[in-house]
């Protein structure tokens, strides 16, 4: 096997996951492309966060595994960094040391480069409690990257902020990841920012993957293109019908490229990218 | 109408500085033209000049510094001695629920002891020499430095704790960048508490029995009747209590420069100033 330079193989086996009697994650195989970029939606609950700590190592799988470049993953996921939601920063660091947290040797001079490409340079010794919800998004986002990560895994990031910021935060997203060729790992539930960022969006579904749809769409992506409005309605459409009961084979709009997949009771065979782009469906 | 324009900055700072002191100033001026006149009588409660004088006299001669000494002594002691016993068991507690559950309710329960109750105890045990009146002070300040460091771990954001994992940090890192500064803003609540508390046990242990000290000075003018000396002893002590309650203020504005709540203070004062 080979290692890429930056963004690292990814793959789940079975992987499962229970909280007493309720099975959050049921038996998801997966195999993301290093350097990738993938959307995890789905409803509330539906899972999505739950499989990001496992990928992180921040709890253990109940069955099944997580393999990173081929190894098996044992505790703590040391290729990948989280960025949460809430940013988690320290309130009595300065937004430099927020940045250089855990890094040895001398982080100082890099710390700062990243500020500027977060775009704030000029920040760095500013407390955490004197930045707004955005900014503070952009330092966790810089804290993140430090340690050039080959994995990044984001928990809704974005879920917080207000319409205007998120794009904004978005197209920072994107820049980064072209630039430095991690593999990003995107939990939303937000269509559009998946099918913004991401090259293949997955739907979870109560603890399945229901959907797997790749997305060819030129970046930069704007939300005016009608390849973008049909791509994002489509997933939703499934999210929603299949949220409402209608798990009957839901509706396309014609000459959508749908294909049909394995049952989802065996879970969704994902070794390798598939094969169409489209909206898979798995009807039962 | 211009009576009704809000003062300048500078005169409103000014004002701001001398307002608390108006009523103060203007009992005391009170008091002393009442005791003048003859309606209080010195025996029961003497001027401010002549407390005051008695004050001049008590530090000319030394006895004021040597008494002064000993009690900042005993109350430094113990405070230290008492603080940093509940903080280490405090962060012990803290962080190893293995310790909270082998010590805490052990704590919780000698907390309920009134640390007065146990002078006649602690008179059998130490006799009436210095360790008494230490262990008093230790015993009174080790509870509000232990509850309030637990506490304040236990409410640390458990999403921070995650956060220090995830980047690598090692355990002593989270201690030293996470736990502690975490919880500082309880720990310094704590200390506050605590010396006010070191000095309450102070004053009844050095009354009860001492050859030196502000108590002692106090026990000893009621022997000889001087009304003065005493007031002046207990003035002595609110000094004090005023002085380590603005030590540990200015502790807390050093130690937690992030906070919204010191920050807000610089600002609104350098706001005030007549630069800005």
């Amino acid at each position: 096997m080979t290692i890429p330079a930056v963004g690292c193989h990814l793959q789940t086996r079975g992987l499962s996951k229970s909280f007493g009697s309720k099975q959050v994650l049921h038996a998801i195989n997966l195999s993301l492309e290093p350097g990738s970029f993938v959307a995890v939606v789905g409803r509330s609950g539906c899972g999505k966060s739950t499989l990001l700590r496992l990928l992180s190592g921040l709890d253990p799988a109940s069955t099944g595994e997580v393999v990173i470049n081929g190894q098996p993953l044992r505790g703590l996921n040391r290729e990948a960094r989280i960025m949460f939601q809430d940013g988690r920063l320290l309130p009595w660091k300065t937004v430099l040391e927020n940045v250089g947290l855990g890094v040895r040797g001398n982080w100082r001079h890099h710390a700062r480069e990243l500020l500027q490409e977060v775009g704030l340079r000029d920040r760095a010794d500013d407390w955490i409690s004197q930045l707004s919800g955005g900014q503070r998004q952009r330092v966790a986002l810089a804290k993140a990257l430090i340690t050039r990560p080959r994995l990044m895994l984001l928990d809704e990031p974005l879920g917080a902020l207000d319409a205007l910021t998120r794009i904004e935060m978005q197209q920072l997203i994107e820049t980064l990841w072209l630039e430095q060729g991690f593999t990003a790992i995107l939990v939303t539930h937000d269509v559009e920012e998946a099918v913004t960022l991401a090259d293949r969006v997955l739907v979870l579904e109560e603890g399945r993957i229901a959907h797997d749809v790749l997305n060819d769409l030129k970046r930069p992506r704007r939300r005016d293109d009608p390849g973008f409005a049909r791509l994002s309605g489509e997933i939703l459409d499934t999210i929603l019908q299949r949220g409402q009961g209608n798990a009957e084979s839901p509706q396309h709009p014609q000459g959508s490229r749908t294909q049909r997949s394995a049952p989802a009771r065996s879970g969704w065979n994902g070794f390798g990218a598939p094969a169409a782009t489209g909206i898979s469906t798995l009807s039962p | 109408m211009t009576a009704l324009l809000p003062p300048s900055p500078k005169r409103a700072r000014l004002l701001r500085v001398l307002l608390p002191w108006l009523v103060p100033l203007l009992l005391l001026t009170l008091w002393q033209l009442l005791a003048q006149v003859g309606v209080i009588p010195t025996r029961i409660l003497p001027a401010p000049s002549a407390i005051l004088q008695a004050g001049i006299t008590l530090a000319a001669t030394g006895e004021l510094w040597r008494h002064l000494g000993s009690s900042a002594a005993r109350a430094g002691t113990g405070f230290l001695i008492g603080a940093s016993l509940g903080l280490v068991f405090g962060v012990l507690n803290g962080i190893q629920p293995k310790a909270e559950v082998l010590l805490d309710s052990s704590f919780q329960m000698l907390r309920t002891i009134p640390p007065l109750a146990m002078i006649p105890l602690v008179i059998l045990w130490f006799g009436i020499g210095e360790q008494a009146r230490i262990f008093l002070v230790c015993v009174g300040v080790f509870f509000p430095v232990y509850l309030n460091t637990f506490h304040g771990i236990r409410g640390i954001d458990p999403g921070l704790l995650e956060m220090g994992r995830v980047y690598g940090l090692k355990r002593r890192e989270i201690i030293s960048h996470v736990i502690l500064p975490g919880a500082m803003p309880s720990i310094l609540v704590g200390i506050r508490f605590a010396l006010g508390i070191a000095w309450i046990l102070l004053i009844v242990g050095e009354q009860i029995a001492a050859d030196s000290g502000i108590g002692y000075m106090a026990l000893n003018a009621r022997e000889f009747m001087q009304t003065d000396v005493i007031v002046l002893s207990i003035l002595l002590y609110a000094l004090l209590g005023k002085l380590s309650d603005s030590l540990a203020r200015a502790l807390e504005g050093r130690l937690l420069p992030w906070h919204p709540h010191h920050r807000r203070a610089a600002r609104s004062s350098s706001e005030l100033s007549p630069a800005v």
